[in-house]
């Protein structure tokens, strides 16, 4: 199992570096760069800009370049950030973890809403609960995640009851730990609800298509015919054999939860990595987009990984090796 | 059971007349989709609406008039003194009340009727043919500020949708805003459609090595977060660019995104269709790599592409609109569904003038009639589900 972990870290080496060598490629040849505007605000002393040029190697050759940024990224400096100056590394680690706490209540609600109302479908086909789920997940897969935070947003901005925005409030440094814990929770409503919303509509249709294959195979009549329970039929006969292919989805929906957390911390203002990249994106910062990027490629691959290895563990079938 | 059946059917009738028989016995399972046939009529309604885009809408979509900022839509009446009447509408114009919020004043003592085929902002009909009439709209001398009333001076409007920050008809705005975002996805998938058929074709037909690279490739471009990317490349152009500019390049940018998956699906076909007899005959007679596979193997893989790729239209238009929403796509004065929603970022704005969020109902609409219909096209011409996992 370890070896098998680490081959798999391996192979996404080369993979990071290839993403970040293209990356570095498209904006370095975008006209213009962060220290253009210092340029021209006369209050920047030449020797600051001609210091960061020289100290980035501005003036180099792009392949150059990124040759320093490797150098220096295999000792552990991703360079600093312009606008915020300071370094990348430090910047990306208080809004690293702001991202994966979001993914996780989302990648959580998601499961937690999706697989009984799948379940439920399931069981009672071509009921009148089974019908209303159909149609209300085939409009949610087509409600888009920044359409309906939108809608979220002027909903509670009409009742008042939540936090617009942000991820704590303005008396954040006063309260007790406990306060806070629930601040930040009560700002973790919206985004959350958006990201995994849009995901459970998917994810409840396949546990419904996967379920009902299960249902109609010969263990689960063998299993009625012993005289089992149904629930225990459902629960433990069919259930898990249900759930394996849905693993394999919860390693590709990690791109898409990436995405979609993305574009809703941008909406809804939460500080993560997609929030982050827009704003350095938008100032040319090259060495915070690259860290950006990379930690966004890492979580992809460390997602993907988890996925794998649930799968083994959930499935004899197939081996880690 | 019904879809062994089905497939039972189509060998016994397909036998004669392979190709053909296989469509048409498609085009009859889709017409039985009820849904999707209904969203195929949404789909040309919206993209008829997009071609008169001119015709229809009564302003320009950069016809601005300040006075009537985030103007309510304006109520068109049919009565006038308990008759009947032809519609019209009242000149409005606001004042602040004391909490600075809006209200809105109407001058009932001028109605100004809405007249039909009336003349208005010039436009090119189809792009071609210089014309000036629209289906509906007010005079230009009728709608101009009368000297008395509640509000002398100011123009009377037609906003049927509202207005937005610069007074300009949403409605109208909506209509040419359409051009982007339902051409985007089209054109997006043509470009995913010619880059992953080809290197699918090439990576199934070759194999070997040439697979194992392209698929790689394929790989590292499927693993970067997509939105990510995205920004990243886009930033790499300036940000004063036309609107015809950054168009293009946004279709570009999501199809040099979108093309890695496609090229899977294709490839997996490829590999089944290489080694079958008509391949091997045609590679006997001498044709040469590129007229096989362009000739004889993408043509039995052109239904399953054209299911993936209407699944994916709706890829494409979300992506256009989440740029432009973000600023970084199609720019104000010109309009993308996206684009108008750029408004509807700041939650005040949305509280109190919420049919700014009316961009987001088309959007949804489009959206959902893609799925329906590519969902549709799906169970008729993929009965055996292979673009299921990768579309």
């Amino acid at each position: 199992m370890w070896a098998y972990i680490v081959r798999r870290l391996l192979i996404g080496v080369p993979l990071l570096l290839a993403m970040a060598f293209v990356t570095f490629l498209f904006i370095q040849l975008a006209p213009g760069d962060v220290l253009a505007q210092y340029r021209e605000n006369p209050s920047i002393p030449q020797e600051l800009i001609q210091q960061y040029e020289a100290r980035f190697h501005l003036k180099d050759p792009v392949v150059v370049q990124f040759g320093y940024w490797l150098w220096n990224l295999a000792h552990g400096d991703l360079g600093d950030s312009f606008v915020r100056k300071a370094p990348v590394a430090q910047v990306i680690r208080e809004r690293l973890w702001n991202t994966v706490l979001l993914s996780l209540t989302s990648l959580l609600f998601t499961w937690l809403v999706a697989l009984p109302l799948g379940i439920f479908a399931a069981v009672h086909q071509y009921s009148w609960g089974d019908k209303v789920f159909s149609v209300l997940a085939f409009l949610g897969m087509s409600l888009p995640t920044f359409f309906s935070a939108l809608l979220l947003l002027y909903l509670v901005s009409l009742l008042g009851w939540l936090p617009l925005g942000g991820m704590v409030s303005a008396n954040f440094e006063s309260l007790s730990f406990a306060a806070k814990v629930l601040d930040v929770a009560k700002h973790l409503i919206i985004p959350t609800l958006v990201i995994g919303a849009s995901a459970v509509a998917g994810l409840q249709r396949l546990t419904r298509g996967n379920m009902l294959e299960v249902l109609r195979q010969q263990y689960i009549v063998t299993a009625r015919a012993k005289g089992l329970p149904e629930h225990r039929v459902i629960y433990h006969h069919a259930l898990r054999n249900a759930i394996n292919p849905l693993i394999t989805i919860f390693g590709y929906e990690f791109s898409a939860l990436l995405s979609g957390a993305a574009l809703t911390e941008n909406i809804v203002s939460w500080p993560g990595l997609g929030a982050l990249m827009l704003e350095a994106v938008q100032a040319q910062d090259i060495y915070l987009v690259m860290g950006d990027m990379l930690m966004a490629g890492l979580l992809l691959i460390l997602g993907n990984l988890i996925a794998d290895i649930l799968l083994a563990y959930a499935d004899p079938t197939i081996s880690a090796s | 059971m019904a879809r062994e059946e089905e497939n039972a059917e189509k060998r016994v009738e397909a036998a004669p007349r392979p190709s053909l028989a296989l469509w048409q016995l498609g085009l009859r399972r889709l017409r039985r989709h009820r849904l999707a046939v209904a969203a195929f009529w949404v789909l040309v309604v919206l993209y008829l609406m997009m071609l008169c885009a001119d015709f229809l809408a009564p302003y320009h979509y950069d016809n601005e008039s300040r006075q009537h900022s985030y103007s309510p839509p304006t109520p068109v009446r049919f009565v006038r003194d308990g008759r009947l009447s032809r519609p019209y509408v009242y000149a409005r114009s606001y004042t602040f009340d004391e909490y600075r919020r809006r209200v809105w004043v109407e001058d009932r003592s001028r109605p100004v009727p809405v007249r039909f085929f009336v003349k208005g902002d010039a436009y090119r009909l189809l792009g071609l043919f210089p014309a000036e009439r629209h289906l509906f709209g007010l005079d230009r001398a009728e709608a101009s500020g009368g000297s008395t009333g509640a509000a002398p001076g100011v123009p009377a409007r037609l906003y049927l949708l509202g207005a937005d920050a610069r007074g300009r008809d949403l409605l109208s705005r909506l209509l040419y805003g359409s051009r982007v975002s339902l051409t985007i996805g089209l054109v997006g998938v043509a470009m995913t459609f010619v880059l992953g058929l080809l290197v699918g074709g090439i990576s199934g037909y070759f194999g070997g090595r040439t697979d194992v690279v392209l698929m790689r490739t394929c790989e590292m471009f499927m693993m970067i977060p997509g939105f990510y990317l995205m920004l990243a490349l886009r930033s790499a152009l300036p940000p004063e660019m036309s609107s015809v500019e950054v168009y293009v390049l946004l279709v570009a940018i999501m199809s040099l995104i979108g093309w890695a998956g496609f090229a899977r699906v294709v490839r997996g076909m490829v590999l089944s269709i290489r080694n079958r007899e008509y391949v091997v005959a045609a590679q006997a007679s001498g044709a040469s790599h590129l007229a096989i596979i362009v000739r004889h193997v993408l043509p039995n893989t052109a239904s399953y592409a054209i299911v993936a790729l209407s699944l994916s239209i709706p890829g494409y238009i979300l992506g256009e609109s989440a740029l432009s929403m973000l600023g970084l796509g199609i720019q104000d004065p010109h309009a993308s569904w996206g684009n108008l929603l750029k408004e509807a970022m700041n939650v005040a704005q949305i509280r109190f003038h919420p049919w700014i969020l009316l961009p987001g109902v088309c959007i949804f609409v489009t959206v959902m009639a893609y799925n329906f219909l590519g969902d549709g096209l799906r169970d008729a011409f993929d009965p055996r589900g292979l673009t299921r996992e990768a579309g």
